[in-house]
């Protein structure tokens, strides 16, 4: 079964959001290195730096969302 | 390279599309001697005039209003590198022999847009089913590369705005420049956040603007302009578009792929290179170029920006003309527009600008997050 949780490989906090995500600014944007070597972006709810575990909540219009 | 051409950089929102691109273009023809019936070929660059001014089919669009008759008129896109592309393609086919007159070009018009929308059309420089979808915007994929880079090797936010302050400089002194504004470390530190931790002093500015080029075979050059450039080199090269694909976002591959053909093609090292033109989309960006071609050690791009290396009387000046932070970056006219800057200092011609010494200019275009790159090194006649 593939990773579901990981280690935050870098982030940032959008303040800029595209047009579509405009409701969503500012909202914390990472790559996530998951356990077994794979990277994804996606965005972590509440907030997390390089180096902290986070682990899956769930997928959102095709986005992973992720949490301390 | 006989003729360099260049529009103003900047927010016209009295000049669409084709106006600019037919200003660039005239400008170079008449620098290199050339009439629009000499020429055998048009590259155009161009990254999303279909979306910023919904206007396809763009180099016959330009060409005809140019006065081409019925040559190849081709339009190239490789998001910011688009210019630089279709320079690079415009220069193999001279010197393979095919054509012995060629005009490469850039062009982009932005500002009809809201800043939002700008952003929106910019991400589909990367992946919009991944990165894209998930909201990444290009600050954020770069802001997401400079804090990797502040993690791995003690990069700060002083070292990313010493490059801004440095571009701002250089670019008040450049009358072609869109923002001609001199700023300190302070404000810089202080603007707004747009991705953190970069803020709006780190990010690149998005303008309208075009700018042309003619390149005929070197033996032909002094015939047209004694005051030609010698093309030593261009390489092109790519790499994933996703970020996260990437195994070390804190270089780019296909940045020092194309740095150390360009050399190898030019017989040379970073040390003879004389000033560069660098994509300074964002700081971070220039910091790294600097690394990944060789002017500073790998994860001391910020040191030696901030040491004053980079600037106008350094020992490697960098995007005296501003860059795309001060200049201006209209995505699809950068490439070709780094190369009439590096031809200017070349030349002599970039007054309060003028670098020491000015015999060989290397400009690095950008496209994406690094999934295309094209470098070209360029001699004084």
């Amino acid at each position: 079964m593939p990773a579901r949780d990981g280690v935050v490989y870098t982030e940032t906090i959008v303040h800029a959001a595209p047009e579509q995500y405009a409701a969503d600014a500012p909202y914390q944007l990472a790559i996530i290195e998951l356990d077994d070597g794979v990277r994804i972006t996606g965005r972590i709810l509440e907030r997390a730096q390089i180096g902290d575990r986070v682990r899956f909540v769930e997928e959102r219009n095709g986005v992973a969302y992720y949490r301390k | 390279m006989v003729g360099i051409g260049k529009t103003a950089f900047g927010a016209f929102a009295d000049r669409d599309l084709r106006s600019l691109a037919v200003e660039a273009v005239e400008n170079a023809m008449r620098d290199a001697k050339v009439e629009a019936k000499q020429v055998e070929a048009f590259y155009l660059g161009n990254f999303a005039g279909p979306s910023f001014v919904g206007q396809n089919h763009l180099a016959p669009y330009v060409g005809g209003a140019v006065g081409f008759e019925g040559i190849p008129c081709t339009r190239f896109e490789d998001a910011c590198a688009s210019s630089g592309a279709a320079f690079c393609h415009a220069w193999q086919s001279v010197a393979a022999g095919i054509y012995d007159v060629v005009v490469a070009a850039g062009v982009e018009k932005m500002t009809s847009q809201t800043t939002p929308k700008v952003a929106e059309i910019l991400a589909g420089a990367g992946d919009m089913a991944s990165e894209g979808r998930a909201g990444a915007t290009f600050p954020a994929l770069f802001a997401m590369i400079a804090r990797r880079h502040m993690h791995q090797f003690g990069t700060t936010r002083e070292q990313l705005a010493s490059v801004a302050v440095k571009n701002h400089a250089n670019g008040a002194k450049n009358p072609l420049a869109h923002l001609r504004k001199v700023i300190t470390i302070e404000q810089a530190l202080a603007g707004k956040p747009i991705a953190e931790p970069l803020t709006v002093y780190d990010c690149s500015l998005i303008s309208d603007g075009a700018a042309a080029v003619v390149i005929v075979p070197l033996e032909h050059a002094a015939r047209y302009n004694p005051r030609f450039a010698k093309v030593l080199a261009v390489t092109q090269t790519s790499d994933h578009v996703a970020l996260d694909h990437k195994a070390d976002i804190t270089l780019f591959p296909a940045v020092r792929a194309a740095g150390e053909k360009a050399y190898k093609m030019a017989g040379l090292t970073a040390k003879q290179i004389d000033l560069a033109e660098l994509h300074d989309c964002f700081t971070i960006a220039e910091i790294i170029a600097s690394e990944d071609l060789g002017f500073a050690a790998k994860g001391q791009g910020g040191p030696f920006a901030a040491s004053g290396a980079t600037g106008i009387n350094g020992q490697i000046p960098i995007n005296t003309s501003g860059g795309l932070k001060s200049k201006g970056h209209p995505v699809g006219a950068t490439g070709v527009g780094q190369l009439c800057d590096i031809v200017m200092q070349l030349r002599g011609d970039a007054g309060e600008r003028q670098v020491a010494r000015h015999n060989i200019g290397l400009a690095q275009n950008l496209g994406g997050s690094g999934a295309t790159c094209v470098v070209t090194i360029l001699e004084a006649a």
